[in-house]
């Protein structure tokens, strides 16, 4: 017997074991790892439209008490309220903006990163849409609830679909359904009605790619199904989710990012907006900008094994014969053709070129600091 | 010519004292998309269950083990440039070394044809 309780599951699942998928347990669900081939997925997402379920993750809706409201002030009183628990401006969150940003402890490490976004439509300000991550959202939402559940309801939104469209064909693809979201740029969301679903569009993702996540009530399966019909479309499990993010220099909270690491040390500082430097406002705030100030000890880079061998999370990496630092993501990158990998380096290695040794299974192997992304963007700004 | 296979999924070929060893093709769909082999080195000694090499698709690490005790007298070089071998030629062209066998009799331990065929059935 496992120790382990049983796996949820996601409205889809059944879509994923009709398609075929390598089912793995992620998260607390049972996820499709990869449906024809991780390399083949990922080349799709990077020449054409990828679906991804992403349903595991945490989407909620925080709300001042008596719910939305149509002022402005509205806005304010429910960002100044998130704004304890993170270093982003989101006061100044037009309608429709989205922002990645990070809930912090007091020591100013990563709980987790999400995404906030302020509601586009007038008569839902005093409302934030937030996306946590899906290992992470029992103790995101309970850290909410405890700080900040007596000013305002926190509901999950997570028995909904929630699907990620990635690649140069998402535009085309989504805006058959959602003839709006065209018009949408890179980190903006509306509320959208397809086919009387009412779903939420926003313009991000995780593969640096151009593409959309949406949130679908779970009575939207059908939907979904027939987006998957498209032959511009085809469904991606985890596995490429990881390489397209990885050569997108973004980072998997629990890998490159956790509560030792700040987030000057990740090589996120931008994600600490003006004015929350001036207000040094946010939790961990002192020990965050002495190292805004004076540099982290540790720092967040890009690595570029100089042979065929990928080097894995754990890997540790050398100058000289000086353990410096640790692979904290690595493998191969299918549109690099290459391997590549992300890591924590004392500071004074972190320039980019700085020639690096790993120790892949007890063998040295040249590696150099490499400048990220791996792959450009393809935002649409 | 006799080939033989493990239950870990390789086989091995057998002319005289020399058996070429490498993956199934049932392992290596399992794998997928392979990146990256890490041979072994000529000359190396395994003892039969040994981690002999590392086979690398884009996914994960994964152990080869030495299917026969024996010395290494050539490692398939060609994978280190060509990886993907493994997926379109397992049986064959993808072969990983092959080892100067030290104790022959190790080979009646493992399944023939028939037998390795039966075996993935049931997986």
């Amino acid at each position: 017997m496992s120790d382990h309780p049983p796996l949820a599951q996601t409205p889809l699942h059944d879509v994923h074991v009709r398609l075929g998928a390598k089912m793995v347990g992620f998260a607390g669900y049972d996820m499709p790892i990869q449906f024809e081939g991780v390399m083949a997925e990922h080349k799709w997402t990077r020449e054409h439209c990828g679906l991804f379920d992403v349903s595991h993750m945490g989407p909620c809706l925080l709300t001042l008490p008596g719910g939305p409201r149509e002022d402005e002030d509205a806005h304010i009183e429910i960002a100044k309220l998130i704004e304890t628990l993170v270093p982003g401006d989101i006061q100044g969150l037009e309608p429709g903006q989205a922002r990645l940003t990070v809930l912090l402890n007091e020591n100013g490490g990563i709980l987790d990163d999400l995404i906030i976004t302020r509601p586009y439509e007038g008569d839902q300000q005093g409302r934030l849409y937030i996306v946590v991550n899906g290992a992470t959202k029992g103790d995101d939402w309970a850290l909410m609830n405890e700080k900040l559940g007596d000013l305002a309801d926190l509901e999950r939104l997570d028995n909904r679909i929630l699907v990620a469209l990635q690649g140069p064909d998402a535009e085309a693809v989504v805006s058959e359904s959602f003839p709006e979201a065209a018009y949408l740029g890179f980190m903006e969301s509306r509320r959208m009605v397809c086919k009387d679903l009412t779903c939420i569009v926003s313009r991000c993702g995780y593969t640096g790619e151009d593409g959309f996540e949406i949130l679908v009530p779970a009575s939207g399966v059908g939907h979904i199904v027939e987006l998957l019909g498209d032959e511009r479309v085809k469904p991606i499990g985890l596995g490429a989710r990881d390489s397209l993010r990885l050569e997108a220099g973004l980072c998997l909270y629990g890998h490159d990012l956790d509560p030792q690491k700040t987030p000057v040390e990740a090589s996120l500082t931008w994600l600490i907006s003006k004015n929350r430097r001036a207000a040094a406002d946010f939790p961990g705030a002192t020990k965050i900008l002495d190292q805004i100030a004076n540099g982290a000890p540790i720092r967040r880079v890009g690595i570029q094994p100089m042979d065929r061998a990928p080097a894995r999370e754990g890997t540790e990496i050398y100058a000289g014969d000086k353990k410096i630092g640790e692979i904290t993501s690595g493998g191969f990158g299918p549109t690099v053709e290459g391997p590549v990998a992300m890591g924590y380096v004392d500071r004074e290695f972190a320039k980019t070129g700085t020639e690096l040794t790993l120790m892949v299974r007890g063998k040295p192997r040249a590696a150099k600091v490499a400048k990220l992304p791996f792959v450009p963007h393809n935002y649409k700004r | 010519m006799t080939v033989k296979y493990t239950e870990d999924h390789e086989w091995v070929s057998v002319e005289g004292d020399t058996a070429t060893v490498g993956i199934t093709s049932y392992a290596a769909e399992q794998l997928g998309d392979v990146v990256f082999v890490e041979l072994p080195d000529v000359g190396a000694s395994f003892e039969k269950g040994d981690d002999m090499a590392v086979v690398e698709s884009v996914k994960a690490a994964s152990d080869v083990y030495a299917p026969v005790s024996g010395d290494v007298i050539e490692a398939n070089t060609k994978l280190s440039d060509a990886p993907e071998t493994v997926n379109e030629a397992p049986d064959s062209e993808g072969w990983f070394a092959k080892i100067k066998l030290s104790n022959p009799s190790e080979l009646d331990s493992l399944m023939d044809d028939a037998a390795y065929k039966a075996f993935c059935a049931d997986l």
